[in-house]
């Protein structure tokens, strides 16, 4: 037997209601379930930080995030990041500085970077290089990761 | 798996005592990891995320501070209320894992984990630190150096849970110095060391040193230590202490590496703090 739950969730702004077992992840329910395939399913330990998304405004990994803890947060995916069908300010830079290769770790870097540079506007490299620092890329892309954080503050 | 989500520690010790098998979930960040790999399957989980007793950090008039179980490392990281060598846990905290992880993890969970390769047992250790725990027949303070028994077992008993983690005043005007060699930043500790120190006319005054990730637990000689203490440092007794150390460890071959590489490596990494925290001293008093 399946024992499952009711749980409402606001996803992107808007409320959506789930089935869940306790022990399913934010990660599962956003794709499974919500078909909201931005973030990736790398590692499922919280190592390789591809599932990362915003739950109040802080990144977390969704894959160690159970779906049951986030009722009543507000959970921002890549495919809510944009506004009035626009790409934001980090979206933007990672195309104009060629930030994307295979695009698996795309997701991830960019809500970690949205959430990182809102709270250290003036970091430097180093400081973004750390902030990054929970998300792999395994096309080895970090230069220009690095050079997309850099534009989008320099752009401010 | 059933979900409870108490909004008291009272509330939370009567579920754990109730459900056989029960797991508190803190942050989630090492129980959920465990739970999508299956090593772990509870019977149900008690989210301690609506108890608010249990976030924060307060600090006491006689110099002690007390962190709340449900605090996370990055809150920890940027207290900046640690004195006397206090600060090993808030340099411990920096260490673990990534931004992202150190804003889920919380340091109640990783003490209830006790993985002797992570940051906080080790510099809990050489913090002196109490760990404040609660079940439902009463509070019990138990030391951090008798909490952690052997690999992730803790002294904790069926029904019982981590509170906060207590740090006494230091000693004064101690320096705290951590290192470790990890694979990659952000990894567990290959091997670790956490040191708080006092220098008293060019001896070392008072010491602390705890060893991570060479035996089931975290490592401490009071035998190496009292070789230490009284000593000017010199190479010679640095050498006799780590030596001694190397003795008392016991590490396993894993992926990370091999017992006779965590050997090898002890006494440099051991001497390098040692180093370290000399010269830091000289900075904060000389």
């Amino acid at each position: 037997m399946v024992d499952l739950r009711p749980l409402d969730l606001n996803v992107n702004g808007e409320d959506e209601s789930v089935s869940v077992r306790t022990s399913d992840t934010l990660l599962s329910v956003l794709r499974d379930q919500l078909h909201l395939t931005g973030a990736k399913r790398g590692c499922n330990q919280g190592v390789c930080g591809t599932c990362t998304v915003l739950v109040d405004g802080e990144p977390v990994r969704g894959c160690l995030t159970l779906a049951v803890e986030c009722e009543g947060g507000d959970i921002q995916t890549i495919e809510g990041l944009g506004e009035n069908g626009e790409l934001s300010p980090v979206q933007m830079a990672f195309i104009n500085t060629g930030a994307i290769q295979c695009g698996f770790c795309s997701s991830g870097m960019i809500l970690t970077l949205t959430a990182f540079l809102k709270e250290n506007p003036g970091a430097s490299k180093d400081d973004i290089r750390e902030g990054i620092s929970g998300n792999l890329c395994r096309c080895t892309g970090y230069a220009k990761i690095v050079e997309a954080a850099l534009n989008v503050m320099e752009a401010k | 798996m059933e979900y409870f989500k108490p909004t008291t520690v009272d509330e939370a010790v009567r579920l754990l005592a109730d459900n056989e098998d029960a797991r508190c979930l803190a942050g989630g960040a090492t129980l959920v990891a465990m739970m999508n790999a299956e090593l772990v399957q509870p019977t149900a989980l008690i989210s301690l995320k609506n108890i608010k007793d249990l976030e924060g950090i307060a600090a006491g008039d006689d110099g002690s501070i007390s962190i709340g179980a449900m605090t996370k490392h990055k809150t920890v990281v940027g207290f900046d209320g640690f004195k006397d060598g206090q600060e090993i846990v808030g340099i411990a905290a920096r260490h673990i894992g990534h931004p992202p992880i150190r804003s889920m993890g919380t340091i109640g969970g990783s003490v209830a984990n006790a993985d002797p390769a992570a940051d906080y047992p080790t510099a809990l250790i050489a913090a002196d630190a109490v760990i404040e725990t609660f079940s439902s027949n009463g509070e019990r303070s138990i030391p951090a150096r008798d909490f952690f028994m052997d690999f992730m077992e803790t002294a904790l008993e069926p029904g019982e849970m981590v509170r906060s983690v207590s740090l006494p005043a230091g000693p004064a005007d101690a320096v705290a110095v951590y290192d470790k060699i990890a694979r990659v930043d952000g990894d567990f500790a290959t091997v670790s060391v956490a040191l708080v120190l006092t220098m008293d006319g060019g001896k070392c005054g008072s010491l602390r040193m705890v060893i991570g990730g060479c035996g089931s637990t975290p490592i401490r000689s009071e035998e190496a230590e009292n070789k230490l203490v009284g000593s000017d440092l010199n190479d010679g007794a640095v050498a006799e202490a780590a030596s001694i150390v190397v003795d008392a460890c016991d590490p396993l071959d894993d992926v990370r590496a091999s017992a006779g590489y965590r050997l090898k490596v002890l006494p440099r990494l051991i001497k390098r703090t040692i180093d370290t925290a000399r010269q830091d001293w000289e900075v904060k008093n000389g």
